[in-house]
């Protein structure tokens, strides 16, 4: 029965020291709705808890000068909800972000946890692929920076180095003429996690779909970006066909197993099902006549 | 509908446990500690099934931090040839539950418990326990635990001659089946399987016991009788009863799951050799794993009517999961599927099987969901056949004063067919239906209970009342009974505290099951208050020096009884209090009594579903319940377990489920995969209650909290079937299931 030690740092500099010299006995505490879980049901017992939340970086929410977002990875779900400007340009992130757990939970809950607890099933994360944002992250080696999708290695996993902290989300500017969306299936309307998730987001010019991004969760070992499916909805004034294309894409990515939340089959169909009703709510919301 | 005018009996009054609840200061049994208590905890078997050759608790006990350990040994056998019953349990059963002894039985079952100084030192000492398994195959399933080959739980359990899961039997026959099949133009049957579900109360099980050093024993803990946890703590630890004393705490749900004991047993031995206060609480998984979920079932049905829709006969056979040891709810199955319907002809049939799951408790209306949702689902099949409306055929069928139940009661004024008219003039049941809605209807019955009840009565100095009685209250009782007494002595119901007594300070009272409880309390606490009013009298009498029966008892103080009994200022109750003393003491009466004629329950629900096609989800739309609900003593109340009821009947019917992996553990043991309905998932669930007093009873009760869980599963089953023209036999409806029955080819 070893202690736990908890540091709070006030900079990404101390918080990196001491991530990296505790050489894998660390965990990073952000929101905890995800590690104190774990360690409650003994699936996880760090020697030392890095809470990030005293770092200023970590917790804010800027506009860039291009008219983009960066989002502190520590921010949580509430913080990001109250901002006055980030949901009416990213809708359809923020509804995946604020669709982890209850209220409760969201006042704690990041989206930088979401992505780091490596779960297929995040809710964030497909929205944070749709947008094409982009991590900083910061290691003993200093920053670097790349698209969410690269982030996920496997349930559980990252790509993140030793001694790496996800540090920011920056999401790009929007085009006018632009919207996003994300759907999740779950059997009941709250309190769940993902059986699929589904983030898009697309830009329209004339009823034509000039830009698009497709991301899937729950469907394989990672939340995937589907390539196909994004190709299938350019060029197109997502019609039915488009769609059924764009669907058909989503279903031959999948790589689900069955589990207590959802079979292969079912999972597969729904993906495609997601894909149509999210591409919609997005054109929607892109100003779609 | 309520034509019994009365001033409190039928009022929504403030509950008097409201504030301390919504203020977090109500006192759970995790919220009782005591100076210097010790924790304790469960070692639970890792296997489905495993024979214990032996258990080493010696490192455990070495470790720094530890008080006691308490194995099998500790507790009292009871030899599995000599049946000891408690009430509905067995004890034989009871004792292998609390502590596996020959073999483990239930991934999850307890093999042995410490205390120790902190619940971390506990739980290291668990895991220092060295136990030598032989780990037997093992069977989850009842189709499996059936089958010639199957794993034998119990070698002493024997059905035709043969080792066998099957561990009794039930069977009710009225008239002549066979015949009257024959005599049937239509015949319906089909088959069902439905899956345990849990209680899902949201206070785990707790408790806190301190043994002194003279071996009395004091237990503090969450249960739904104080006197079922001191009884079978007696029996299963070897102390008397009266040198056990068991208080209830307030509880956080029970649903007829804390009907029996886990803990407290185990806590009383480790407080003995510990000679500390123990404290025991069960985690959400441990609840999961180990306390009793209702049966998992398989079940056939078949009707048979007549072309002018006459129900001639009908057969049920009904197989229930037991879990581990036996006594799964066979009695609520087979009795109540066909209980709601004159049939002279009936064969009901229940087979209790066991398999290595955790034992079954009993769930609100133990076995009638079951039997309703197989019976009920039958009945709206056999109306299509019919061409008949699915209410029109239950109304002329139904159950009325003198219809013999083929349970065995004649049944005497009842409220069924109310309850379907109601429902075929509500507004509700021809309201319009869009796309990929469907409408579905469906009855249901539950016997009730009365038995054993205690009550004291005191009027305190300052002309209160206080009434004790010795249930716990889990469906209103106590704002019901301040009702009651408020009523018959005629005083404002703020004037009068319930509480619920400790098995020292009240009579033996049986456990709250079984929708007794307002039944069986009311009745004592009348006859009680009966005994205060007419002393009360008497002391008026002696103050205005007159005869007693000359004194008359009206809005809440004495009065002579007209003008021959001359002319006195009333006396209020107050006045009479202050004056007790010289009167000729204290006043207060207690009763006690075996109470009878509790009468069944019928119910008659409506469900509206709309079906995503392309996901498989089913979403209730409305859902209102028609009950004949005796006499509603406190109507938010009776409301409230009404949609309590229907919430939990259409968790079963859509979502809940236990999942085994292929070791037999349970997959899901959280509230996050185990998917009960949350509030968003419901819509409001609708009630109207309909008021046939009970005559056998003063206010008219009939228990009202079990029958709202009847028909659920099949309205829900028949709304889903309108909507989409697939009959859905096997539960829970999740999406996954309803998608491949939508599009069989590629599923």
């Amino acid at each position: 029965m070893t202690d736990i030690r908890y540091l709070a740092p006030r900079t990404l500099d101390e918080a990196v020291g001491a991530f990296a010299a505790a050489a894998g006995a660390a965990r990073i505490l952000a929101g905890g709705t995800d590690l104190l879980v774990q360690m409650r049901a003994g699936v996880l017992r760090p020697g030392l808890i890095v809470d990030i939340k005293k770092i200023p970086e970590m917790t804010s929410i800027e506009e860039t000068a291009d008219g983009g977002f960066r989002i502190g990875a520590a921010v949580s779900g509430a913080a990001l909800a109250d901002h006055p400007k980030f949901g009416q340009v990213w809708p359809g992130v923020l509804e995946a972000v604020n669709l982890i757990g209850s209220t409760q939970v969201q006042g704690r809950a990041s989206p930088g946890g979401n992505l780091c607890n490596g779960s297929p099933a995040g809710d964030s994360v497909p929205a944070m692929i749709a947008a094409g944002a982009i991590v900083t992250v910061q290691g003993p080696n200093g920053r670097r920076r790349m698209p969410v999708e690269a982030v996920p290695a496997g349930p559980g996993r990252t790509t993140l180095a030793p001694g790496e902290i996800l540090v920011s989300f920056e999401l790009p500017p929007r085009p006018a003429g632009s919207g996003d969306a994300y759907l999740r299936m779950i059997p009941r309307t709250e309190m769940d996690i993902a059986v699929v998730g589904c983030g898009v987001s697309l830009t329209l010019q004339d009823g034509v779909c000039t830009a698009a991004r497709v991301g899937l969760g729950a469907v394989a070992p990672t939340v995937l970006l589907v390539e196909d499916a994004a190709k299938a909805l350019i060029g197109s004034k997502l019609d039915d066909a488009a769609l059924e294309a764009a669907a058909a894409a989503c279903r031959a990515v999948c790589r689900p197993i069955n589990d207590k939340r959802g079979t292969i089959v079912y999972r597969t169909k729904v993906a495609g099902v997601l894909l149509k009703r999210a591409a919609g709510i997005a054109a929607e919301r892109a100003g779609r006549a | 509908m309520n034509v019994i005018s009365n001033k409190w009996i039928g009022q929504r009054t403030i509950r008097p446990d409201g504030a301390d609840k919504v203020t977090g200061r109500a006192a759970y049994s995790a919220d009782t500690t005591m100076p210097g208590l010790i924790w304790g905890k469960v070692l639970r078997s890792p296997h489905a099934h495993a024979r214990i050759r032996s258990i080493d608790t010696s490192k455990a006990e070495a470790l720094p931090g530890v008080k006691a350990v308490v194995t099998a040994k500790d507790i009292v056998d009871f030899p599995l040839d000599k049946p000891v019953m408690l009430g509905i349990q067995d004890m034989r059963w009871m004792c292998r539950n609390v502590m596996a002894r020959e073999k483990a039985l239930f991934h999850g079952h307890p093999v042995a418990a410490v205390a120790a100084t902190s619940e971390r030192i506990a739980q290291e000492a668990c895991r220092l326990i060295e136990v030598d398994y032989e780990v037997l195959p093992h069977v989850i399933e009842i189709e499996d635990a059936l089958k010639p080959d199957a794993p034998i739980l119990h070698d002493f359990i024997k059905f035709d001659g043969k080792p066998s899961n099957i561990a009794g039997k039930l069977e009710h026959k009225l008239g002549d089946v066979d015949a009257g099949f024959a005599e049937a133009d239509v015949i319906v049957e089909r088959s069902f399987t439905t899956r345990p579900v849990h209680q899902g109360y949201i206070e785990p099980h707790s408790c806190l016991v301190s043994v002194s050093g003279d071996g009395k024993a004091t237990i503090w803990s969450s249960s739904q009788g104080q006197f079922m946890v001191r009884a079978m703590t007696s029996l299963l630890t070897g102390i008397p009863q009266s040198d056990i004393r068991a208080f209830p705490a307030e509880i956080g749900g029970g649903f007829g799951g804390k009907t029996i004991i886990y803990l407290e047993p185990l806590a009383v031995v480790l407080s003995k050799k510990s000679g500390r206060p123990v404290k025991m609480t069960m985690t959400r998984e441990e609840v999961f794993r180990a306390s009793g979920p209702t049966s998992g079932s398989m079940s056939t049905v078949k009707i048979g009517a007549t072309k002018d829709g006459r129900i001639v006969a009908a057969k049920g056979v009904f197989y229930l999961q037991a879990g581990a040891l036996p006594g799964s709810p066979i009695r609520g199955a087979a009795g109540c599927a066909f209980a709601p319907y004159n049939i002279p002809n009936v064969h009901s049939l229940g087979f209790d099987v066991v398999s290595n799951r955790s034992k079954v408790a009993a769930y609100r209306a133990p076995g009638a969901p079951i039997g309703a949702y197989a019976a009920e689902c039958v009945m709206d099949e056999l109306a299509e056949a019919l061409k008949m409306d699915p209410l029109e055929l239950r109304l002329r069928n139904a159950a009325k004063e003198g219809t013999k139940a083929a349970h065995g009661p004649v049944f005497p004024r009842i409220g069924y067919e109310e309850t379907i008219r109601a429902a075929m003039e509500h507004p509700h049941y021809s309201a319009p239906l869009g796309p990929n809605q469907g409408r579905g209807v469906a009855s249901g019955f539950w016997f009730n209970a009365g038995g054993e009840s205690s009550a004291q009565v005191n009027i305190t100095e300052d002309g209160n009342v206080v009434v004790t009685t010795g249930h716990p209250d889990i469906g209103g009782s106590r704002a019901s009974i301040a009702n009651i007494t408020a009523e018959l002595l005629g005083i404002d119901y703020r004037k009068v505290s319930v509480l619920i007594g400790d098995t020292a300070t009240i009579g033996y009272s049986n456990l709250t099951g079984g929708s007794r409880v307002l039944f069986a309390s009311a009745m004592v606490v009348t006859q009680s208050t009966e005994k205060v009013i007419k002393t009360l009298c008497e002391r008026a009498a002696k103050i205005w020096k007159i005869d007693p029966e000359a004194v008359e008892w009206e809005d809440g103080e004495a009065r002579p009884a007209g003008d021959n009994a001359g002319k006195f200022p009333a006396l209020s109750l107050a006045e009479l209090a202050a004056r007790a003393t010289e009167t000729g003491g204290p006043i207060g009466a207690g009763v006690q009594a075996n109470t009878t004629g509790a009468e069944g329950g019928f119910a008659t629900h409506i469900c509206d579903v709309e079906v995503d096609r392309e996901l498989g989800i089913v979403r209730v739309l409305r859902y209102t319940s028609f009950q004949d609900v005796g006499r509603a003593v406190h109507p938010s109340y009776v409301e409230g377990q009404m949609q309590g009821g229907a919430a939990q009947g259409i968790g079963w019917a859509l979502s809940e489920e236990y999942l085994y992996d292929k070791q037999g553990r349970v997959d899901n043991a959280s509230f996050l995969d185990y998917r009960m309905p949350v509030c968003s998932d419901l819509p409001m669930l609708d009630t109207v209650m309909i008021e046939v007093p009970n005559p056998k009873h003063p206010q008219g009760v009939r228990g009202v909290g079990e029958v709202p869980l009847v028909p659920p599963l099949a309205a829900v089953a028949n709304a889903v079937y309108a909507a989409l023209g697939h009959r859905f036999d096997s539960l829970p409806m999740s999406p996954p299931k309803v998608l491949a029955a939508l599009e069989p080819a590629e599923a």
